[in-house]
């Protein structure tokens, strides 16, 4: 059994800070037109970092053993199989929706 | 027995294997988390994907401070979390607690602002619905916007509460002096849900109230 | 003289006595039995409910119940059997009886867990009951939207509520199986001496895991759409219904390889004890049952092929539903070749095993062809579908659970079965699916339907074949159920092998006592080393701990 902490309050600190960091980023950036669906790369990219700063030092995942990584990939790895999945259906099909329909008329009450 | 053998369950052969089981067992648990709101991502992404004008303008109707703020305080209670479980590894039960309760406070403002939120929203009426009301042919998409918004973080605030709860619970165990450097478990698997739960809003921030800003 | 006496020795069973050390226990063969119960009472709920559907099919007009009535019957069916017997059965019951004694352990890693999950199953269980009471459901068990979120008029909330609550009791059940095979092998039970069995659980315990936690969330979105309005799979309001069906097919088609993964470990057992021969090739059985799970989680299209998906994913889901009949296919050869040159016997639970095989194998074909695209767009919802899923679920899962039963039950009791009364069971069993199921091919071939009350009159003789041969079943089911319960008090007394296998299970007395073994296993052989004697095999060390 360890009696000793497994990550510094300094590199928690640090953490932190860049946590708040990538947060300003991600809000600024959202206000600005990067153009051609970038925006959607910068966002996810800024969230998949912050989420990577929590994981590793937070959760100590930085230091667990091969199991913890295992099953942490085998979680996001499942959620890419059913978005991936879905999508390769979705795009492939229009929706069901009128891009322009007129609210005037529902004909079906809710 | 030592004081920490007190500890150990009578199917275990010694505490390495008792923590390690609890601990592998905790980020199972966590991956069954990520399928479970990866479902709500799954229908975020698809509509997101076919009506991305709608998502958008319906996104600007969020306030994007609040947002951004309890962003800040949940990323905060994560850090206080975090110190939590060090001064449970260094046995100094004091800060320990002082470090449950900041994250537990955190967490209240937090839920404190969503439902701040979700108030304005159900006052503006942007709650779906028989009462919903949005300007606009996109109106109908911009609802299964809002259907999404409530879901997600809906979902995400029980969990919210749920935590806070362990959170309560670990103080008072705490307090009763249970914990120690050489057990403190239940600090470490409660600190690795919440945790995961501030990861679940590190995504939904950007994906709701982020993606029409600059439309 | 007096008669000879079961020896009073201190076991699980007769440790504790009251309602409160059942209720509250935390032995995992304790709650074995707890769910061995529950799952039994929902399996002939299930019955009960398939029986009526059976009696209005004897006729071509919907002259026993209303079509609303008859739409609710199928579905109560479908939700009982698929979430209540199916899912639960073979883990829940022989997964937690022995995968702690398989892998010498005392317990699984979290007991009290354990327990939990069966009380969720039991909550889970009582609100899909009392929605049956009420007036049941029409929705199917695959409540597709927007008929379930919007339109039904029954009572679907309570239904998925009940249904949400007991995903939670297998998600606890694959989480402690997972963490317990991982953590706590006795010394020496490395990967590849773990019977196929734990792989098959194991492998199942990955599909509990990263597959119900998805169900769950649909359920919850459906319950919400229901009851708040929430619109996401609404039409109207441009929500896609194929969008729930995706969610919904992500998990259930897993499923179905929760219900029959198992069955295949049991059989791997059963072949390989019967044989008195090692499974042959192991490893590829072992990789085959993490195969099975992992493509099985890449296939779930196939279930809509004619629902509006596009064609682009349907091709994609064929070939890999045509990829997923590998690893099945490459377990059948296994087995027939452990057979080839074996010491075979043909005691009920082999007969079980081999009816698995043969009706798996007829199943597993058969959605080969429901896998191609060109042949399911006339054969998706008629009786061919339901032909093909009743061959693997009940021909294949039920089979395999009997069989189980029936192997484990002297260790699990003390007791013997009555072995002549047991072949005469599962011949009957075999005889009655045999003639209720085939006939559907052929019905769903020529064009009926699934889900209707009402057929036209060239297909009765077919119908009433199907019946017929229900009723067969139900009293090769009975049977068990009879002359087991018969054994506990009049049964002979079982020795610690009774059979003479080679798993660490047998090697302690029947029944065990509450920590399965005096002493610590050590093992240094693998599985199935049937040419070997059980001293070569394992050995036993003083308990540094109790």
């Amino acid at each position: 059994m360890k009696s000793e902490p497994v990550v510094s309050i300094r590199i928690y600190a640090l953490v932190f800070f860049t946590l708040l960091v990538l947060t300003a980023l991600t809000t600024a950036i959202a206000f600005v037109d990067l153009g051609g669906g970038w925006n959607n790369v910068a966002a996810l990219t800024i969230a998949v970092g912050k989420a990577l700063l929590v994981i590793l030092y937070f959760m100590h995942v930085r230091y667990s053993d091969k199991l913890t990584w295992v099953y942490l990939g085998a979680g996001f790895f499942w959620l890419l199989i059913m978005l991936g999945g879905i999508m390769e259906d979705i795009r492939k099909r229009p929706s069901l929706s009128p891009e322009t329909a007129s609210t005037a008329t529902q004909s079906h009450t809710r | 027995m030592s004081k920490a053998e007190t500890f150990r369950a009578h199917h275990f052969n010694d505490l390495e294997q008792q923590h390690s089981a609890a601990w592998i067992g905790m980020w199972v648990f966590l991956a069954t988390e990520v399928m479970f709101f990866g479902g709500m991502f799954a229908c975020y992404t698809v509509y997101r994907y076919w009506y991305a004008q709608a998502f958008g303008s319906a996104s600007n109707h969020l306030d994007v401070w609040l947002g951004a703020i309890n962003t800040v305080v949940l990323i905060g209670s994560s850090f206080t979390m975090a110190l939590a479980v060090y001064n449970a590894e260094t046995g100094r039960s004091k800060p320990l607690i002082y470090f449950l309760l900041l994250t537990i406070v955190l967490g209240l403002a937090f839920l404190g602002i969503k439902f701040f939120e979700y108030y304005t929203k159900f006052a503006e009426h942007l709650v779906p619905g028989s009462s919903f009301q949005y300007e606009g042919p996109l109106a109908r998409q911009a609802e299964i916007f809002f259907s999404l918004y409530f879901a997600m973080t809906g979902m995400h605030a029980v969990h919210m509460i749920i935590g806070i709860g362990l959170l309560a619970a670990l103080v008072l165990k705490a307090r009763r002096g249970r914990f120690s450097a050489l057990y403190h478990t239940p600090v470490e698997l409660t600190g690795l849900y919440w945790h995961f739960v501030d990861i679940v809003w590190i995504f939904l921030f950007p994906l709701l109230y982020l993606l029409g800003r600059h439309l | 003289m007096s008669l000879p006496e079961i020896e009073h020795r201190e076991h699980y069973l007769n440790i504790n006595y009251g309602i409160r050390s059942w209720l509250l226990t935390t032995d995992h063969k304790r709650i074995a039995w707890l769910y061995l119960l529950s799952v039994t009472f929902f399996f002939f709920i299930g019955g009960l409910f398939a029986t009526f559907v059976r009696l209005e099919l004897m006729t071509p007009q919907g002259d026993l119940v209303q079509a609303e009535t008859y739409n609710k019957l199928f579905t109560m069916h479908g939700v009982t059997m698929v979430f209540f017997f199916l899912i639960p059965g073979i883990p829940a019951v022989l997964g937690n009886f022995l995968v702690p004694m398989m892998i010498g352990a005392r317990d699984l890693a979290f007991p009290r867990l354990n327990l939990a999950s069966w009380y969720i199953f039991i909550l889970g269980g009582a609100f899909t009951l009392t929605a049956a009471a009420a007036g049941g459901v029409d929705t199917g068990w695959t409540f597709y939207t927007p008929y379930s979120s919007i339109y039904s008029n029954t009572h679907v909330a309570l239904t998925v509520v009940g249904v949400f609550i007991t995903g939670f009791s297998s998600i606890l059940t694959g989480l402690n199986f997972i963490v317990t095979i991982h953590k706590m092998r006795a010394p020496g039970m490395t990967w590849f001496r773990l019977p196929l069995f734990i792989w098959a659980h194991y492998a199942t315990s990955i599909i509990f895991i990263l597959g119900t936690p998805v169900i769950a969330i649909t359920l919850v979105l459906v319950g919400l759409e229901r009851i708040f309005r929430l619109g996401i799979f609404d039409p109207a309001l441009g929500g896609d219904p194929v969008l729930f069906q995706h969610l919904f097919w992500f998990y259930s088609h897993p499923a179905v390889y929760i219900m029959v993964l198992p069955a295949m470990g049991v059989v791997s057992e059963l072949i390989a004890c019967f044989s008195r021969k090692r499974i042959f090739g192991y490893t590829v059985v072992a990789f085959a049952s993490l195969a099975i799970a992992v493509i099985g989680f890449l296939v779930w299209g196939h279930h809509m092929f004619v629902s509006g998906q596009s064609v682009h994913a349907g091709m994609i889901f064929s070939l890999l539903s045509f990829l997923v009949a590998i690893p099945s296919a490459i377990k059948v050869f296994n087995w027939t070749a452990t057979l080839y040159k074996g010491s075979v016997s043909y005691d009920a639970p082999m007969l079980y095993a081999l009816g698995f095989i043969g009706l798996f194998t007829i199943g597993g074909l058969t959605g080969l062809f429901l896998a191609t695209l060109g042949i399911d767009v006339h054969v998706h919802d008629t009786y061919f579908v339901v032909a093909h899923f009743h061959y693997i679920m009940v021909g294949g899962s039920v089979m395999g659970y009997l069989g189980g039963i029936h192997f484990w039950w002297p260790k699990m009791t003390g007791r013997t079965y009555p072995e002549s009364w047991a072949r005469l069971a599962a011949l009957t069993i075999f005889i009655g699916f045999h003639l209720t199921f085939f006939p559907q091919f052929v019905l769903g071939y020529i064009g009926m339907p699934r889900r209707y009350h009402v057929y036209p009159p060239e297909f009765q003789v077919l119908n009433v074949m199907s019946t017929a041969g229900a009723s067969i079943l139900a009293v090769g089911y009975l049977l068990p159920l009879v002359y087991l319960i018969w054994s506990l008090r009049y049964g002979t007394v079982a020795g610690a092998n009774p059979w003479g296998a080679r798993g660490l299970e047998w090697q302690t007395p029947s029944p065990p006592p509450t920590e399965n073994f005096d002493r610590t296993p050590v093992v240094t052989e693998g599985a199935y080393a049937y040419e070997k004697d059980p001293e070569e095999i394992y050995t036993f060390r003083k308990p540094a701990h109790v």
